[in-house]
């Protein structure tokens, strides 16, 4: 193959992926290609997709955030806690800001103090995690108005012109997260702290910033999702983001995304996202318990991971 | 680097008087959690009474021997520059191995369990050497992999102990050491041992601290890391076999998010997560210095629905104050 060829290989690779699952999924099972169940997989992958985003950015600038899960579940539990006492509008901006605050904190821990960030959002899910315990007594906290057919409800349950709401969500945050990352100096400013951190601060970049900003990303997108997931399911407990987490970070691994920082994009981690949704809805389908999916996302976990390497390995002539 | 540091110190002669003040206060600068551990001890016992019994002593023991097993063990891996996340799904494994073979003799279920834990660990090992995947990500796969097969053996079922003498044999005790705590003792100063004084173990430190300058120093760096992970395996392999040994019972849920506790315990015992730097000894006082917490948390009567909030938030202290007395040790090297 030509370098140039091989080069580009990483950046499409995903994709092709994908590509290829949908392909022999639907040639072997066209149940699953059905337009109802298309639906039904960018329904269900609107959360991860959502929460994907902003962890892409924190991967970018070479750290990790293992908080979004419990995110997650604090800001659907404030979404509905809030809306049943105060207002629908009321309880999105709550759970945005709870988004935001734990985000800002993750982003205080790693980038200001400049903590190890596996462990320091590993302590931040414990603790949040706890928190949600301790303040529903690890009961369920359902929607008052189940039935009503709000505006609120229309966000992950509604269609326009046959499309999910949820999925036009999903195409609008990807496109502004995408337009941030690619084209602003912020995105560049990411990409080159990842790359390395200590050129990075040469180059006068505040790089404790760059990093912070990806954290509070990647808390008000988890805080977003939770919206996103009370409005699906109207109920939430304070374990319902959990292993959400690994989910998200295995997509954007699938993305292309490499841990040690400086590469991944947005849409690539929505790929990732995709591909994990449908290759579970298959699964599903041929009636396979649902301890299948987990092999199969360890095995294309790998595979795709080995694929980066071997590419970009072969990709650097000398 | 710390390998160095660490044979400097060995060949201080140790008669001289100021040299072994000088080797304990390193040991204890080192080992800092250690004194954390005294400290919460002594907290609890003055609070209530109950701690310092010998049924309260016996029952920290046990609870701690589970998480000492899978720490201890991952900390190898940890000092060579790798992480190992499957160790939880591993241990759900090899509970359930001890359990379902013991119909063909408990020796066999034994077996069959460390062996399942090895070959757990050999292939992450080989998966990370052959590959050059960074270990997070091939562990992060066959974490869910690893639990996946087990579900899929087994099915979503609990299995209870068909043989009364592995149960029995746990129950077995000298004051408030069971056999358990006593058999874990063993293998985690046999770890301890292998990693200070063994060739193995020098070479470990060496490959965390720069693996390419021990690959040029011609240290076969592939083969420590597989064989640190394969110490892993067998490690959570006796921890799943104590679990199941304790409950007499097992199933494929067994271990879940276990991982996060032993990466705590490794980080809060003082090894790098970069590799180079750490122990057994740290790693352990870590996992005594949590139960004890827990434990004593328990005793007060706090609500165990504060302790993951009380925990998370030591873990995030320990690293701030740790961040503080190490300095800018890392500013450079992240």
């Amino acid at each position: 193959m030509p370098v140039s060829l091989i080069n580009a290989m990483p950046r499409y690779a995903p994709a092709g992926l994908l590509f290829t699952v949908i392909l022999a999924i639907s040639a072997l099972m066209p149940q699953v290609a059905e337009l109802q169940n298309v639906n039904q997989v960018l329904r269900q992958t609107a959360v991860p997709a959502i929460l994907a985003i902003g962890v892409t950015f924190v991967v970018i600038t070479g750290k990790l955030d293992l908080s979004v899960g419990s995110i997650l579940s604090c800001s659907a539990l404030a979404t509905i806690e809030v809306s049943n006492s105060v207002g629908t509008a009321p309880a999105i901006a709550a759970a945005l800001a709870i988004g935001v605050a734990v985000g800002s904190l993750n982003g205080l821990l790693v980038a200001y103090l400049g903590l190890n960030s596996l462990i320091a959002t590993l302590g931040m899910l414990s603790v949040i995690q706890g928190i949600a315990l301790v303040h529903t007594d690890g009961a369920n906290i359902v929607m008052n108005d189940l039935e009503a057919a709000t505006w609120f409800s229309f966000l992950a349950r509604g269609s326009v012109l046959g499309i999910p709401f949820p999925a036009i969500i999903v195409s609008l945050l990807a496109v502004v997260a995408g337009v941030l990352l690619h084209t602003t100096t912020f995105g560049r400013r990411v990409f080159a702290v990842g790359g390395n951190a200590v050129a990075s601060a040469y180059s006068s970049i505040d790089t404790r910033k760059t990093v912070f900003l990806g954290y509070i990303l990647s808390g008000g997108m988890a805080g977003l999702g939770g919206v996103v997931y009370a409005s699906r399911v109207m109920t939430a407990r304070h374990d319902s983001g959990v292993g959400l987490e690994l989910t998200v970070l295995s997509a954007v691994i699938l993305g292309g995304a490499s841990l040690t920082g400086g590469s991944g994009s947005v849409f690539r981690s929505l790929v990732g996202v995709m591909i994990i949704g449908v290759m579970q809805s298959a699964l599903l389908m041929l009636g396979l318990p649902f301890y299948t999916q987990w092999i199969a996302v360890a095995v294309i976990l790998i595979v795709a991971a080995w694929l980066n390497v071997i590419s970009s390995k072969g990709g650097m002539p000398g | 680097m710390s390998a160095v540091e660490r044979n400097e110190t060995l060949t201080i002669n140790p008669i001289h008087r100021g040299a072994i003040m000088g080797r304990s206060a390193t040991w204890l600068k080192k080992n800092s959690i250690w004194a954390v551990a005294l400290a919460m001890a002594i907290f609890f016992s003055l609070q209530t009474g109950f701690f310092l019994t010998s049924f309260n002593i016996a029952n920290v023991l046990t609870q701690c021997v589970v998480v000492a097993l899978l720490s201890v063990g991952l900390t190898p891996v940890v000092i060579s520059g790798n992480i190992d996340l499957s160790v939880g799904a591993t241990v759900g494994l090899t509970a359930c191995l001890a359990v379902l073979l013991q119909p063909y003799g408990l020796t066999v279920a034994l077996l069959a369990a460390l062996a399942a834990g090895a070959l757990c660990g050999l292939l992450n090992g080989l998966i990370v050497e052959k590959t050059g995947v960074s270990s997070f990500i091939v562990t992060l796969a066959t974490m869910s992999g690893i639990r996946g097969l087990t579900f899929m053996g087994i099915g979503d079922v609990s299995l209870s102990a068909t043989d009364d003498r592995l149960n029995a044999f746990s129950m077995l005790a000298l004051g408030p050491v069971s056999t358990v705590v006593a058999i874990a003792a063993v293998l985690i100063a046999a770890v301890g041992f292998i990693l200070r004084y063994t060739i193995h173990g020098r070479n470990t430190f060496a490959i965390g601290g720069n693996r390419r300058a021990a690959v040029d120093a011609g240290i076969a760096a592939s083969r420590h890391v597989v064989g640190n992970f394969v110490l892993c395996g067998l490690m959570a392999a006796a921890c799943g076999i104590a679990m199941a040994a304790n409950l007499g019972a097992a199933s494929p849920t067994f271990g879940r998010d276990y991982e996060l506790l032993a990466v705590t315990a490794v980080v809060l015992g003082g090894t790098r997560l970069q590799g180079g730097k750490g122990g057994v000894a740290g790693t352990l006082g870590a996992v005594v210095a949590l139960t004890i917490l827990r434990n004593g948390l328990n005793l007060l009567r706090v609500s165990p629905f504060y302790i993951p909030i009380i925990v998370g938030a030591v873990l995030i202290a320990a690293l701030i104050i740790d961040r503080k007395i190490n300095g800018n040790a890392l500013r450079h090297g992240e």
